[in-house]
């Protein structure tokens, strides 16, 4: 186990900038996820960090050794890839054994582990079976078992859930915290899916174009996003942006709430109109869309319409094709500079 | 609004579905036929006529057919030329068939990587194959000719050859084509030269195939070069490298060009193989009957050394 | 599984560190090594075509360059006073016919196999590739006999019979994989849209099978222009034959090598065909290599 510092690290290919000057201290034992949509430079920097591509300059430093220069198996790391990557003709057995004879383990050795790896992910009735015969979650686990065989000093994972059924995605997402809860390894852990980052990372960082947006606990990117392109990536549905009186406001669906019965605005709260314009009733929540009058949503990009998300017991108070008067909590309301998109007035980073 | 459907207007519709149906598979069988029938009738045709007239007594000039039963095998099995085919017919195979596999899979491997100009390489590389056979080999005749060879002109040129006490000998040439011994060398060379670029292409598509995330999982779990190559690499490869061996013994075992062109089966009928064999007895010779026997007993081996290979293939399929 | 050959690994890498520079030399070398195996002969054809007699027969000058001023005069002769072109037009026309018999029978039954024949469909298609295997030097005794007493013996119009026995198995296993490879959905959007099977096979299929069908008019050519067995047992006379035979068999007389003309013959005929196959040959290794994957 090891902490991992990545400083001011670029790596190019020809004129393309897939990691662009990225700086990240990771505790040891910590839980990092690196979250972007596909070419934001996530997998890049993962694959940079392993060794499997060339840093075009920066360091990379596991522990205290700098491994710029070093190949993948001197890194002592683990990955596990997005297609698995088990060989195919090898019994499930012999794919957890392969990165210990690797390195000349003894047989009674190997074994021992194996089979200590195996039972960590209940796959030990599995040894002797080949990949083909496996379903789609059990290889997962064969290929985390073979990861964590030895003792790396960090663990790499490629999206090691987008190829699971999304029933199953919950269940295997709530085991690899558990996992990592007991083994505690330095993880790095890649994907574009803001749900399952939000889940797992005690950290994330939001990517954007080889760079870093922002990094932080969960609960904070998703609250005091740093830029309006970390407000609009993070949530479903994601915040709303508006451009009224030269500055652009934020608030999320949930803080988008009508003047009535059931919600009081206080002194400060801020007041708009709401046109709706279509509503979604989605068993537990109800989902408002429309216009706000008077203001610009050019900051949303290809989105129109304002969303509001209010709990399904509002139903029949509301009326698709009127306006109705809503208001946000002043300390809901968050402010980004017109220009740059920068967050405006934000409390000091965790 | 009822929902019971009028009889009469049911059945119609159960028959317009075996209408369909049938006319679904006589468009298979139109479209399939022409070029089933072709097969069968030219294919088929001389190959019951090969069988035929090994059972007889047939002249390309006469007119008349003779059952003569098992003769022509059993003459044949004594026959000390046609016992020299067999056993060239085996060794030029067998040579060729390790050599490709060794060179082909180093030469693949070299192919992987991406180098300056390496369309030009892999043009002249594919020569030997995508040149028509016979003119490729004219090229060789004269590589290996008796007083003009280039070859024996480097090796005089650098005292190997020509001179009193040069390692290969005082005389000013090899007779690559004439000694006994060279004479077999230089078949294997040929062959050899002629489906390297073959074998080496159909390894190389193999070595693409192989997922490059397994590749760089085995990188990551500390494999050194060795033990990728004989843990995964080759045994993710032996499909591939089954059909190579296929191919490669399809395309030599029953191969008389070369002999053909560059020896004529000589000499003295050393460098015969079961085809050239045959070619020579049947078309040249005119005996109809024998040349047909002696290439059938190409088909025993070729059938049955398919069958296994076929079946190893199969049984190889990892995914 | 994910397969990439998007980007491969570069040469040994560049600069530092003797480790580097040895296996880069080591590898440039062998590339060479095997590079000159293979197109030496080529290489000297192309010279000596071009050399003078007394050049080309004098055994102490160098085979790889000229001591003397290169001549056209080989590849005069071969196109003034030999056969050369009549055998360039013979086996063109051999080869325009083969490709069109072999696109009439292969195209159709292809598609039969790929789409309607259902799961006789892959066995039946292994049954006609595996004829490709099956030898010409095994059948081209009897098949001398059928072709004679079909009258056609001593005439080009012997191999265009023959040569499909082995450009249709092929073909129609290569065409094979191109149908499957088309996506079922679009001929079942055009019999949605009102037209039969056969008009969406025209209609919406055919026009997404040109590359296939590029191919193995492609394959059909080479393979008619580069075979020899049936061309040398069918035709013996000497206006009738293709280029593969015809420059081997009548550029020597007697024992006498005409060897200018000779070279010079063998690579022109060579390059046409060997540059056209370069082309399309990982088609080919697709197609024999398909056979693993089924």
């Amino acid at each position: 186990m090891a902490k991992l510092t990545v400083r001011d690290l670029h790596t190019h290919f020809g004129s393309v900038r897939a990691v662009d000057g990225v700086s990240i201290d990771v505790r040891d034992g910590e839980f990092l996820v690196l979250l972007g949509a596909s070419g934001s430079g996530k997998t890049t920097l993962m694959r940079t960090i392993a060794g499997l591509e060339k840093a075009t300059s920066g360091e990379v430093v596991i522990g205290d050794r700098v491994v710029n220069g070093l190949p993948p198996n001197d890194r002592n790391i683990a990955m596990v890839f997005q297609s698995y990557a088990l060989y195919p003709h090898k019994s499930v057995y012999r794919n957890i054994a392969f990165p210990l004879e690797a390195v000349r383990t003894d047989r009674a050795k190997i074994r021992e582990r194996v089979e200590w790896a195996a039972n960590l992910f209940g796959i030990g009735h599995l040894l002797d079976r080949k990949p083909r015969m496996l379903s789609g979650g059990e290889r997962q686990r064969v290929a985390l078992a073979r990861a964590l065989v030895r003792e790396p000093n960090l663990f790499l994972l490629d999206e090691p859930l987008s190829n699971l059924d999304a029933k199953l995605r919950h269940q295997a997402r709530h085991e690899l915290k558990k996992l990592h809860g007991r083994i505690g390894i330095t993880t790095i852990y890649v994907t574009h899916d803001q749900v399952e980052a939000m889940g797992l990372g005690e950290r994330v960082a939001v990517m954007n174009f080889g760079r870093i947006e922002q990094i932080g606990k969960p609960s904070d990117i998703y609250r005091e996003p740093a830029n309006t392109f970390v407000a609009r990536f993070m949530g479903s549905p994601a915040m709303n942006l508006l451009l009224k009186d030269g500055e652009v406001i934020g608030f999320h669906p949930e803080n988008f709430l009508p003047v009535g019965e059931s919600f009081q605005p206080g002194p400060d709260a801020m007041r708009l109109r709401f046109l709706v314009s279509g509503l979604e009733d989605l068993g537990a929540d109800l989902l408002l869309y429309g216009q706000v009058p008077g203001a610009d949503t050019s900051p949303m990009g290809e989105a129109t319409e304002v969303i509001a998300k209010l709990p399904a017991r509002l139903a029949g108070e509301l009326e698709v094709g009127r306006e109705h008067e809503f208001f946000v909590r002043e300390r809901f309301v968050k402010r980004f500079d017109a220009a740059t998109g920068k967050r405006v007035g934000a409390p000091a980073a965790a | 609004m009822s929902a019971h459907v009028p009889v009469a207007a049911r059945r119609p519709a159960a028959r317009d579905e075996r209408a369909y149906a049938r006319r679904e598979s006589l468009l298979a069988i139109g479209m399939l036929a022409p070029a089933v029938l072709f097969i069968v009738l030219l294919v088929g045709v001389p190959f019951g006529l090969a069988i035929y007239y090994s059972l007889h007594d047939v002249t390309t000039g006469g007119t008349e057919v003779r059952w003569v039963g098992l003769r022509h095998f059993g003459e044949l099995l004594r026959d000390r030329v046609f016992l020299r085919s067999l056993g060239n017919t085996v060794l030029f195979t067998v040579s060729t068939l390790v050599t490709v596999l060794v060179l082909g899979t180093v030469l693949a491997e070299l192919l992987m990587r991406d180098f300056r100009g390496k369309w030009v390489v892999r043009f002249l590389i594919l020569l030997p194959w995508t040149a028509p056979v016979a003119l490729g080999l004219i090229g060789w005749l004269w590589m290996l000719d008796s007083v003009f060879s280039p070859i024996d002109w480097l090796l005089r040129e650098v005292g190997l050859l020509g001179s009193r006490g040069a390692p290969l000998g005082a005389l000013p040439n090899l007779y690559w084509l004439g000694d006994p011994v060279l004479a077999k060398v230089s078949i294997v060379l040929v062959n050899v030269w002629r489906i390297l670029p073959l074998a080496t292409v159909i390894v190389l598509a193999g070595l693409n195939s192989i997922p490059r995330d397994v590749i760089e999982q085995t990188r990551v779990d500390r494999a050194g070069y060795f033990r990728r190559l004989f843990d995964i690499t080759l045994p993710m490869l032996s499909p591939i490298l089954l059909v190579a061996i296929l191919f490669t013994f399809v395309f030599t075992f029953s191969d008389m060009i070369a002999i053909f062109i560059l020896t004529r089966g000589g000499p003295a009928n050393m460098t015969q193989t079961l085809a050239s064999h045959a070619f020579f007895t049947g078309i040249l010779g005119g005996n109809l009957g024998r040349g047909a026997a002696i290439a059938l007993f190409l088909l025993p081996v070729l059938a049955g050394v398919s069958a296994v290979l076929l079946r190893l293939i199969r049984r190889s399929e990892v995914t | 599984m994910t397969t990439s050959t998007a980007t491969l690994p570069p040469a040994p890498a560049r600069g530092r560190g003797v480790g580097r520079v040895a296996s880069r030399t080591v590898f440039y070398l062998t590339v060479a090594i095997f590079t000159l195996f293979a197109a030496l002969p080529f290489y000297v054809m192309l010279i000596t075509a071009f050399k003078r007699n007394p050049n080309i027969f004098d055994p102490v000058a160098s085979p790889f360059w000229y001591s003397q001023s290169p001549t056209f005069d080989h590849v005069r002769l071969l196109f003034t006073d030999t056969l050369f072109v009549r055998w360039l037009l013979n086996s063109f026309m051999v080869g325009g016919l083969v490709v069109l018999i072999t696109l009439l029978l292969a195209v159709p039954a292809a598609y039969s196999l790929a789409r309607l024949a259902g799961s006789w469909g892959e066995v039946l298609g292994i049954g006609i590739f595996l004829t490709y295997l099956v030898p010409p030097t095994l059948l081209f005794l009897p098949f001398a006999k059928v072709i004679s007493t079909l009258g056609l013996q001593n005439s080009i119009w012997a191999l265009v019979i023959a040569y499909p026995t082995f450009t249709v198995p092929f073909c129609t296993w290569l065409m094979m994989g191109f149908f499957k490879g088309i996506p079922k959905d679009i001929e079942e959007q055009a019999m949605v849209d009102g037209y039969t099977r056969l008009g969406a096979f025209f209609r919406a299929v055919l026009p997404l099978a040109v590359p296939g069908i590029l191919t193995i008019v492609v394959f059909a050519f080479t393979l008619s222009t580069s075979e020899f067995v049936y061309a040398l047992t069918f035709v013996q006379d000497s206006a009738q034959k293709t280029v593969s035979i015809g420059v081997p068999t009548e550029l020597v007389r007697g024992d006498v090598f005409r060897w200018g003309p000779l070279l010079a013959g063998a690579l022109i005929a060579s390059v046409p065909v060997a540059v056209l196959y370069t082309f399309f040959i990982d088609h080919f290794v697709a197609g024999l290599t398909a056979v693993a994957g089924e």
